[in-house]
């Protein structure tokens, strides 16, 4: 293993984001806020307690989820399809580094910041609602797995990506709706019985309902379930980027 | 003894099947400076690029220093720095940093004295932290050739390295190709321009539709293929060739004041001196003569309008 690369990459990553940091801390950090200010305080006052916590707690995990998802996402994306556009990408190609390698210095980068942005934005919701966490250490690691898979998922967008746009759609048109729709904002026995069945193919659902089970011990579904899920796709997520490498896809001539 | 690299039966078809290289073959020598010429588009380019991983070779193998660049490609790698073609910088970084993360992809720990002595050979010293964007293109061009140089390789691409740049940084970087190849490094620099080649390498290449065409040591190279033309003033105008001069094939020119004689430096006689004799015997005097070599430029114009 090339550890030293690796570190370089990963260290070249975290500085882009401590240059970019009111784009990738402080906007995110902002716009959970207003969602928490909307939907906590007006629709907090109708419904008081969703499964015995209260609204304002309640949509707390979802939120985080939400934010770490499209950061991920974004982060991972960017990262890597920026040197493609620059073209800076031989460097990485000509350099005695695997793709092994490459993923986990653009991959590691994107989940810390989201990680990173998902524990600001767990102390920030602290100010506002009382927060319990019933199991720290699931809490981790739905987050940490979360950042992971997400981040492997965006890489592999900005590898498909030919264009901005295309950086873009994907997110836009499936990732935000999915999180949305995912019960970050209601509890998905709210749901009447068919939405409920529709629910269940939205990915989404099974990460927030895990998380937030790790907080208030509540869940849409059973733990072991939404654990399986995320490690489906987190294979999944894997399983194309070694394709992309095998046959260099979008990568090499 | 072994070449450095060594380039067999290498075909490249690109995935719109268009066929760059054609079975090339190609050794390197350990230690020179050699010089891929060919006009655009000859496939020069995706040659460096398969050699460095960044294209996927189609047929054929690779080895450097013994190596498969395939097989052991972080052996080979590690040996290569490459100069792209294209200005490809990261445009917020800065000199130092971009410089250094070059470095540290090639797995090299940290060493601050080797990046300042890189940066001050290519006068990028005091504009090591300025970020890149605000540098010229020939700035940036130094930038590139500090990124391959900054872990120290023992085989250098610069791929066109000229294309774009001022005549100030032309000079020094023939100086600096110099030292590196003073120090033992293996130069492979591709160019269009014929006096880049006939200037700095010791052997040349030429390649042209994707097929290597000719290798030789450059002065033999001139020597083989180079003719010279002789050229005579004329004492008094001449209004035509005498029949007795029609088998040295004469030109006369600047409306007969002038001969010229084209022989061949590949021969083993130049003809030179009967002619002097027949010019004697049919009494024409002349004021002036002097010499002059066929560039490589007219060799290869030559080769690559025989090989089509
Ligand atoms: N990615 C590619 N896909 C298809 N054809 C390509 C690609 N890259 C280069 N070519 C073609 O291969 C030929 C050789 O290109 P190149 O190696 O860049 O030549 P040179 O560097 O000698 O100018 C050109 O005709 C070019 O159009
Ligand atoms: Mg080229």
């Amino acid at each position: 293993m090339n550890w030293l690369a690796i570190w370089e990459i990963y260290s070249f990553e975290m500085a882009r984001t401590r240059r970019t940091l009111a784009q990738s801390i402080v906007s995110p950090v902002i716009s959970t806020v207003l969602y928490f200010v909307v939907f906590g305080s007006a629709i907090g006052s109708r419904i008081t307690e969703v499964d015995g916590v209260s609204y304002g707690s309640f949509i707390v995990p979802g939120l985080i989820m939400l934010s770490v998802l499209t950061q991920s996402i974004a982060n991972a994306s960017f990262g890597i399809y920026f040197p493609r556009f620059t073209g800076t990408i031989y460097e990485l190609l000509s350099a005695p580094i695997s793709f092994f390698e490459i993923v986990l210095g653009y991959v590691g980068a994107a989940a810390t910041k989201s990680i990173i942005l998902g524990s600001i934005i767990l102390a920030t919701a602290g100010l506002f609602v009382p927060l319990e966490l019933a199991h720290p250490f699931w809490m981790a690691l739905f987050l940490v797995l979360t950042a992971i898979t997400f981040s492997l998922f965006g890489f592999i967008i900005g590898i498909w990506a030919d264009g901005f746009e295309k950086l873009q759609i994907i997110p836009l048109l499936i990732i935000t709706p999915l999180a949305f729709l995912g019960g970050s904002f209601y509890s998905i026995s709210m749901l009447p019985p068919f939405w409920q069945k529709v629910s269940l193919l939205n990915p989404v659902v099974y990460l927030i309902s895990g998380f937030r089970w790790s907080f208030y011990e509540i869940a849409d579904v059973s733990l072991s379930i939404s654990l399986g899920m995320i490690g489906f796709f987190l294979a999944i997520c894997m399983g194309i980027i070694w394709w992309i490498f095998k046959t260099g896809y979008q990568l090499k001539n | 003894m072994r070449p450095i690299i060594s380039v067999s039966n290498l075909t490249k078809t690109y995935k719109g099947g268009f066929t760059a290289l054609k079975n090339i073959n190609l050794d390197i020598q350990d230690g020179e400076i050699f010089g891929l010429l060919g006009p655009n588009g000859a496939g020069k380019t995706t040659l460096i690029s398969i050699i460095c991983g960044i294209v996927n070779p189609g047929e054929g193998s690779i080895t450097v220093d013994g190596h498969d660049i395939i097989r052991d490609y972080r052996a080979t790698r590690s040996l290569i720095g490459l100069v792209p073609q294209e200005l490809t910088t990261d445009a917020f970084e800065t000199v130092w940093h971009t410089v250094s993360f070059s470095r540290g992809l090639y797995g090299k720990p940290k060493n601050p004295a080797h990046i300042e002595k890189v940066l001050k050979e290519l006068s990028l010293w005091d504009k090591k932290d300025e970020k890149i964007m605000s540098l010229s293109g020939g700035m940036k061009r130094r930038v590139l050739i500090a990124k391959a140089l900054s872990h120290e390789p023992q085989i250098l691409f610069l791929d066109e390295p000229t294309a774009g740049v001022d005549v100030e940084l032309r000079k020094d970087m023939w100086q600096v190709v110099r030292e590196l190849r003073a120090s033992g490094v293996t130069i492979i620099l591709t160019t269009h321009y014929i006096e880049e080649a006939e200037e700095m390498a010791d052997r040349i290449g030429v390649i042209s539709n994707g097929e290597i065409i000719l290798v030789e040591e450059k002065a033999e190279l001139m020597r083989k293929l180079g003719t010279k033309q002789l050229t005579l003033e004329l004492h008094s105008k001449l209004r035509k060739i005498p029949t007795s001069l029609k088998a040295h094939k004469l030109e006369l020119m600047e409306e007969g004041m002038q001969l010229t004689y084209t022989y061949d430096t590949r021969g083993t006689r130049t003809g030179i001196t009967t002619l002097l004799n027949d010019l004697s015997k049919a009494k024409i005097k002349f004021r002036d003569i002097n010499t002059s070599q066929s560039s490589l430029e007219d060799i290869f114009v030559n080769l690559v309008k025989r090989s089509k």
